[in-house]
């Protein structure tokens, strides 16, 4: 249904990583995704903008593996890992941070850390990341022997994203960061955000707040029922009069 | 007094062994949240798998150091491969159905295996040399169990006032070595991380790199592992071994994790020594008939004030 996607602009050319093409996702009777088809490029920062229920939050999920694909393919580098389960996308150099945050509240910051380098045996290097991390968010430092059910929610956003860092990915699925955080610490996440994104890790980002995503965004894709219907670098999609009308209240 | 320390010992001895098996309830309940009421069973087919070790060791070798040792090593060993199996077979491929299903087939799998075993089925299998391998299934009847380890008084207080018998302190020590190793292995190492982030969620957890299908394997492993040692002291104590020993036991050690909080580590260990010591001061210091009415008394009592048991938490969801 590519013909259908409105494309606004030049796509600055990223050298490829991520490519989803056709992706279909079903629950029941129902069909989430319908045929959704994007790219992610080394280095990259990629929005997916749209209303609730728009496929946003199943097209990550279908990403990392944690719904299966009724129909579609997904690269990354040059591997085809449509289907692969959740467990073997890590190895791969994929971290999806999920919505809701998914930390473990039931395990201190620490442990929840140490399982974002679950699969990882270097263990002087796990040091130098958790280190680099709380340079990043130096709260969770102060907090590591906490139980993180006990921090707070901007808190335990850190947490989420510092815990996919630490398996070293190189795409970061992102859903949702702002979500319930007051401006200023949604302000903070954003800059660190840019900061990872410097150090080299792609970042799918999926965000009910346009505004916040375009701004941080390379590209753009707008998600409609389960499709793609527009897309753009992400200033040309601010910029445009349907995606300010629709998404950005204007 | 005496007869309070001797009630307290026993009470002690008893409910060491209510929190091994209950500590296998809590743990798959933590992983799956299911109750696997057929987590009393597989420790009674553990005992079983002792008994018959024991009457291949014959009398000599089945009560010396290494013949105990080998007794609990092929229960354990069986055990934890029949958790396996249960677990691959009857668990996983509903792992995304209602929660009901699965604990249906549970209760299927408790039945299948007590009401099983009581079937007269044996066959005979030559072997070279002129030996044979019989194998049969131990039928309906109680067995005695061996005396692996011979009854002695360990420590006698005044006129036999109290009486610490060998098994009890040996069987204390295997309960409680068994639970620190659990406790270590839930809460310092990797795999207990990843155990305890599959409890959380998963789903999640899957995210991480955890490979959740292999980790939920193992949980059931060592919770039947688990299981048959606790059931070779059951075994010890009431020197005797049946087919339905593993309801009984089982529903006991089920309210003991429960009374403790389902899916909580210590609180199981606490909630089968809680029961243990209840059960020995009604049986002591009021009548042997009371003893079950008593038990779950307590437990109907516990839920009463404390819904999610003495250590359970009602989890509250932060957004």
């Amino acid at each position: 249904m590519s013909e259908q996607v409105k494309t606004l602009g030049e796509r600055r050319s990223f050298p490829g990583l991520l490519t989803v093409e056709g992706l279909k996702v079903q629950y029941g009777a129902i069909q989430a995704l319908r045929g959704v088809s994007l790219q992610v490029g080394q280095g990259e920062v990629v929005a997916l903008i749209g209303a609730n229920g728009a496929g946003k939050t199943s097209t990550l999920r279908a990403v990392s593996g944690m719904l299966k694909p009724s129909a579609g393919r997904i690269t990354l580098g040059s591997r085809d890992i449509t289907g692969l389960k959740a467990h073997q996308m890590v190895p791969l150099g994929m971290a999806h941070a999920p919505e809701g945050r998914g930390i473990f509240p039931n395990l201190t910051v620490q442990e929840n850390l140490e399982l974002g380098a679950y699969l990882r045996s270097d263990t002087a290097e796990i040091q130098v990341d958790m280190e680099k991390n709380f340079t990043l968010f130096p709260v969770l430092k102060e907090r590591r022997r906490q139980m993180a059910g006990t921090l707070s929610g901007g808190e335990q956003q850190m947490l989420a994203i510092a815990r996919a860092l630490l398996s070293r990915p190189k795409l970061l699925l992102l859903d949702e960061p702002s979500l319930g955080l007051a401006p200023q610490v949604t302000e903070t996440i954003f800059r660190t955000l840019r900061d990872v994104n410097a150090a080299g890790v792609s970042v799918l980002l999926v965000e009910q707040n346009a505004h916040l995503a375009l701004n941080a965004a390379h590209y753009g894709y707008v998600l409609e029922t389960g499709e793609v219907v527009m897309a753009g670098p992400g200033k040309a999609l601010l910029d445009s009069a349907e995606v300010r009308r629709a998404y950005l209240g204007e | 007094m005496a007869q309070l320390l001797q009630h307290l010992i026993n009470g002690l001895a008893a409910g060491t062994i209510y929190a091994l098996v209950a500590l296998g309830y809590t743990m798959v309940y933590g992983v799956l949240k299911l109750i696997n009421f057929a987590h009393g069973d597989v420790m009674m087919v553990g005992v079983y798998m002792g008994y018959a070790t024991a009457i291949g060791l014959g009398r000599q070798a089945q009560s010396s150091l290494w013949g105990v040792a080998l007794i609990f090593a092929a229960a354990m060993l069986g055990c934890a491969l029949l958790g396996f199996f249960i677990e691959r077979f009857a668990y996983r491929p509903l792992r995304e159905k209602p929660r009901l299903t699965a604990l249906i087939t549970a209760i299927g799998i408790s039945f299948a295996l007590s009401y099983g075993f009581q079937l007269d089925l044996g066959f005979k299998l030559p072997l070279p040399g002129g030996y044979e391998l019989s194998l049969a299934l131990p039928g309906a009847s109680p067995r005695a169990f061996p005396e692996i380890i011979r009854p002695t008084e360990w420590l006698i207080i005044g006129d036999r006032d109290v009486v610490i018998w060998n098994w009890q302190v040996i069987s204390f020590l295997i309960a409680l070595g068994l639970m620190l190793v659990l406790q270590y292995l839930v809460y310092r190492t990797r795999f207990g991380r990843a155990m305890r982030a599959v409890s959380w969620d998963h789903r999640v957890a899957a995210l991480m790199g955890i490979p959740t299908d292999r980790v939920i394997a193992l949980t059931f492993m060592l919770s039947s592992a688990l299981a048959a040692g606790a059931g070779l002291l059951y075994a010890i104590k009431d020197t005797s071994v049946s087919p339905l020993m593993g309801l009984y036991v089982g529903l006991k050690a089920f309210v003991a994790a429960v009374i403790g909080g389902i899916g909580n580590v210590p609180g199981a260990v606490v909630g089968g020594l809680v029961l243990g010591l209840v059960e020995e001061f009604v049986v002591g210091y009021a009548a042997s008939t009371w003893r079950d009415a008593v038990a779950f008394g307590f437990l109907i009592l516990v839920l009463l004030v404390k819904p999610g048991g003495l250590f359970g938490r009602v989890a509250a969801e932060k957004v």
